[in-house]
């Protein structure tokens, strides 16, 4: 063991960590750090922290003065919470029948499913549309959840099918025998089994709805449906010279994920220990 | 055996709630979308045009170059995932998955922070990082004495599609990481202790014991990089526009399509050519995940632990 | 709806103001989200003191995504009440689906002469759809005080531009010019169709480009390239990968002399500068002393109304008093740079402002040369000519072959430019 530890070893794996850190997070820095800076500073030293002459609330006194920002949070919470519920469960039930069962057009199902995957549902953008409009779900969280679900299931199956397939035969024999029913089985043993994969496909699933700009935008715009990415794109075309607004916008922006990402990294860490440790 | 034969309900109940809402959200618009591909327009609607849209997408030089300059920019932005992305995912989930490595959760953390940002935020970032006026980067570079390698590559035809690649690199990095270090972290203890018993250790322990064992995630990866790529978007379009300049350079099938489909400025959309398009996309996605499903997924050995 | 809504107007009709119907609320369509503010700071109020029970809701959508979403949601049915209209092609596309209204019988349609409407009319010019809300008008906005600092005066000549080009240069306390080339609508439409109409001479040669007597590869509609390529040597470092906000924040910082651009800009920069430095304006250089000048007067933004809608009662309300004087006043005063149509003239406030709309007395006006009918087909005019002006800036293409490759784009499917 101690041949795995040794200093050299260890201190190259921080090295290159650290840099690569670095790279990630340098961007976010030079927004944040600029939001706070009057519009001459910005343009000047745009790598300086704000000094006591150049600190400026500005960008954060227009955006805050323009938009319910609070609101658009929660929107996007809900959106987010809702969708991830829907594909997480409806995801596992059916991967879990593709892996779990052999059944005639399994294979097909399989396929069928995937092909999500391959295509942008961007494309159907009217479609969607007029069945949102002819259910009366036009400006309404209920569209957007209803787009993201169909959205995030192809590859939520695809990957947690693939991991479903690892899970040991053995243990779901021996509930059978035990004389589990077959959602007994799903739900109490192999669900908590991959976790981890949950926890991985949770994530994926996540970033693109919580980021996405074209569904918002057509199919729920009202001011009280608005999600957080939408009100700060907003602001960036409106003030897409003033980029003390600009700035200000997208550190809004982003604390909410940051920060929404730190407690999900959490379980999301713990997810994927808890799966290894067996 | 009895049970066998009886109806299994249970696959019903598992697979009916992700198939509905996919096929009525998801497949019946996009099916409806595909399907004016066989359509033109005509006076006062539109007329069964069978396959002529698809000559014309292959045959008429006007549209025939743009698409074989999009799908050639698109070959080159996915070579460069699968060249840096992936392997400097493996490197950093491998470096990660050692043990006792202190402040791990950290590093996985911060890494991990580009993937959840919008590509609104990362866009407008790297332009302004790379900016010659705001001079972000070209300060930095005059720091260490490398002024002179400073160069608008935004703004280059030779050097755009590379830079943003590299930026959506820089951004998707934690996808392939967490997925490898998910995969090694599951590798049993037993089959680490077992070839530490044997004498193998470090880096050849990585190259003949761990990386066999995560090949299976290597796959679903690529394929997923494949699929992420060739369906590639908004980066190209928050930082270089839906015409991806300069001159094209950037131009992938995704704004292509767009472009198309939507129209642009002046340009009125085109329904008929776009879904043309995007058949044609979803045609080359299809053969790529089949590449993967038929003759790679099945020559990977599964293991169970 | 309709039904209740007619219910509602019979029941005020019969009431007589004794009491108020139930508002009705109007939805703008809109990609002027610079304007949010104006909107609802100034001309939804007016509107709305003098018209008690009508509401308008202002909604912009960012410029780029603007068509992609007003069409998706006029095919589904989702739209505003009131749709603002891009000019030419794009919204006769949407009259002849039938998605916009015809609106030639309103009243305060008579403010507006024929040329002011032409851009929202059928080809024919029997029915308008569209009420004309503002002109831009192209030229060249430039930092009076370092114009003073070096002893220069604005060019009316190109020789003389050019001069004042190179003295910038030379001095280099300055950047001689402030555009980029990575957005390529500012080298086409800053560019190009600000120094063009010079060359071609305004409508003339517009109009004979329609109708097929002159070609883009003629001398006139390439020399306009020859300019522009150019310019090149007086842009900032790095011009290829500056973007519109880059040359904007350079002007307005006062890093940057002179900045090729269109009115409208004028009300987004006065509170940037903050009083930092003076502006002026020029107009488009002309040849010679004495020369004939042409601007590009370009009808740029109009107000339609949704065909479904279903308050079109309370709509029609709205556009004639869009189309009225008090309207055209409020909006021209508020955007500095946005034009009224009006056939009644404005009075203007701002200086900048009143600078260039008094090129109008001596200049002849045209429109942008891409905009009617010559953008119908594939390849798209319009679309190429930003390619080809970002291209010809950057020096990647020459100008003759630009314009080659121009010419050859537009007779592939415009049948009086074929043969």
């Amino acid at each position: 063991m101690s041949a795995r530890s040794s200093l050299p070893r260890s201190v190259a794996a921080h090295g290159i960590l650290i840099l690569y850190t670095l790279i990630a997070l340098f961007p976010v820095f030079v927004i944040v750090v600029n939001s706070f800076k009057s519009r001459r500073a910005i343009f000047n030293e745009p790598l300086a922290l704000p000094t006591r002459e150049t600190f400026d609330l500005i960008g954060f006194q227009t955006v805050l003065s323009q938009g319910d920002f609070f609101q658009y949070f929660l929107n996007s919470m809900t959106v987010t919470v809702f969708s991830l519920f829907f594909v997480l469960l409806f995801g596992a039930m059916a991967a879990f029948a593709l892996s779990e069962y052999r059944f005639r057009g399994n294979t097909l199902t399989g396929l069928y499913l995937a092909l999500g995957i391959m295509i942008p549902i961007r494309l159907g953008t009217v479609a969607i549309l007029q069945l949102m409009v002819a259910t009366g779900l036009v400006n309404t969280l209920t569209a957007l959840v209803l787009v993201y679900t169909a959205q995030g299931l192809p590859l939520a199956i695809f990957i947690l099918s693939e991991f479903m397939r690892g899970v040991s035969d053995d243990l779901k024999n021996a509930g059978r025998i035990d004389g589990l029913s077959e959602y007994r089985i799903f739900f109490r043993l192999v669900l908590p089994l991959v976790r981890p994969a949950m926890a991985t496909v949770a994530v994926f699933t996540m970033i693109p709805i919580w980021n996405d700009l074209w569904f918002p935008l057509i199919l729920a715009p009202s001011e009280a449906t608005k999600t957080i990415t939408l009100g700060s794109q907003v602001f960036i075309g409106q003030f897409v010279t003033n980029w003390n607004a600009v700035l200000a916008a997208l550190s809004l922006a982003i604390v909410p994920v940051l920060v929404l990402y730190l407690i999900f990294s959490r379980q999301l860490i713990r997810g994927i220990t808890a799966g290894a440790v067996k | 055996m009895a049970q066998r034969k009886a109806f299994r309900w249970h696959i019903v109940v598992f697979l009916a709630p992700a198939v509905l809402v996919y096929t009525a959200i998801m497949i019946i618009p996009l099916i409806g979308t595909l399907n004016l591909s066989l359509f033109g327009k005509a006076e006062g609607g539109r007329v069964f045009v069978g396959l002529a849209n698809f000559a014309t997408l292959f045959g008429d030089p006007r549209w025939s170059t743009a698409f074989w300059n999009a799908l050639a920019n698109n070959a080159w932005f996915f070579l460069i995932h699968m060249l840096v992305q992936n392997p400097v995912g493996i490197m950093l989930a491998a470096l990660l998955s050692s043990p006792r490595l202190r402040m791990a959760a950290f590093y996985r953390t911060a890494i991990f922070i580009p993937t959840i940002l919008s590509f609104v935020i990362v866009g407008f970032v790297w332009k302004l990082i790379l900016s010659p006026i705001w001079g972000i980067a070209p300060g930095m570079l005059d720091a260490v004495g490398l002024k002179s390698l400073f160069a608008p590559w935004l703004g280059r035809e030779g050097t755009a599609l590379t830079t943003l690649a590299l930026v959506s690199v820089w951004q998707f990095v934690g996808i392939p990481m967490m997925l490898i270090y998910a995969a090694l972290l599951s590798i049993p203890d037993e089959v680490i202790e077992a070839a530490e018993i044997d004498g193998v250790t470090g880096w050849s322990q990585f190259w003949k014991i761990k990386l066999p064992l995560i090949l299976p995630s290597i796959g679903i990866i690529s394929v997923l990089t494949f699929v992420a790529n060739f369906n590639a978007f908004d980066l190209i379009y928050v930082s270089q526009g839906a015409l991806a300049g300069p001159n094209f350079a950037t131009d992938i099938l995704g704004t292509f399509l767009y472009r198309t489909f939507f129209g642009f400025q002046l340009q009125l959309g085109d329904p008929h050519m776009g879904a043309t398009i995007a058949t044609a996309m979803f045609g080359i996605i299809l053969v790529g995940v089949c590449i993967y499903l038929f003759a790679i997924q099945t020559r990977l050995r599964r293991y169970q632990f | 709806m309709t039904g209740k809504l007619r219910l509602a107007l019979l029941a005020s009709t019969m009431l007589a103001g004794t009491a108020a119907a139930q508002d009705v609320t109007l939805t703008v369509e809109s990609w002027r989200n610079d304007d949010l503010q104006i909107w609802q700071d100034t001309i939804i109020p007016a509107f709305e003191a003098a018209n008690p029970g009508i509401k308008i809701n202002f909604a912009p959508t960012a410029p780029a995504e603007y068509n992609a979403v007003l069409n998706s949601k006029l095919d589904a049915g989702s739209a505003g009440d009131l749709i603002t209209c891009r000019p030419f092609d794009a919204s006769l596309e949407l009259f002849n689906k039938g998605q916009l209204a015809d609106l030639t019988d309103l009243a305060s349609m008579a403010n507006f002469s024929d040329v002011a409407k032409s851009a929202w009319q059928t080809d024919d010019g029997s029915a308008t759809f569209c009420v004309p809300m503002a002109s831009v008008i192209h030229g060249f906005l430039y930092n009076k005080n370092a114009f003073e600092e070096l002893g220069l005066e604005p060019p009316k000549t190109v020789d003389q531009f050019y001069a004042v080009l190179d003295a910038i240069k030379e001095d280099g306390t300055y950047i001689p010019m402030a555009m980029g080339t990575p957005d390529q609508w500012e080298a086409a439409t800053m560019g190009y169709q600000n120094i063009g109409p010079t060359y071609w001479k305004g409508e003339e040669g517009r109009k004979a480009l329609i109708d097929g007597s002159q070609k883009l590869t003629d001398d006139a509609w390439v020399e306009p390239f020859r300019q522009l390529a150019r310019w090149k040597d007086y842009l900032g470092d790095g011009f290829e990968a500056q973007t519109y906000p880059d040359s904007q924040n350079l002007f307005t910082l006062g890093r940057a002399a002179i900045y090729p651009t269109g009115s409208w800009e004028i009300g987004v920069f006065e509170p940037q500068i903050e009083g930092a430095f003076e502006m002026g304006a020029f107009a488009p250089p002309v040849a010679a002393e004495g020369d004939t000048c042409y601007i590009s007067d370009h009808t740029d933004i109009a107000l339609g109304l949704n065909a479904a809608s279903p308050n079109a009662d309370a709509a029609r309300t709205f556009l004639e008093w869009v189309g009225s004087d008090e309207f055209a006043s409020l909006y021209a005063n508020a955007l500095p740079g946005f034009f009224s149509m009006n056939s009644n003239p404005v009075e203007m406030q701002n200086p900048v402002a009143q600078e260039f709309v008094s090129w109008r007395e001596n200049c002849e006006p045209t429109i942008r040369s891409t905009y009617q009918i010559l953008s119908r087909g594939t390849p798209n005019l319009e679309n190429e000519t930003w390619n080809a002006s970002a291209n010809v800036i950057n020096g990647t293409e020459t100008p003759e072959a630009a314009a080659e490759r121009l010419q050859e784009g537009l007779a592939s499917w415009y049948e009086p430019q074929k043969n």
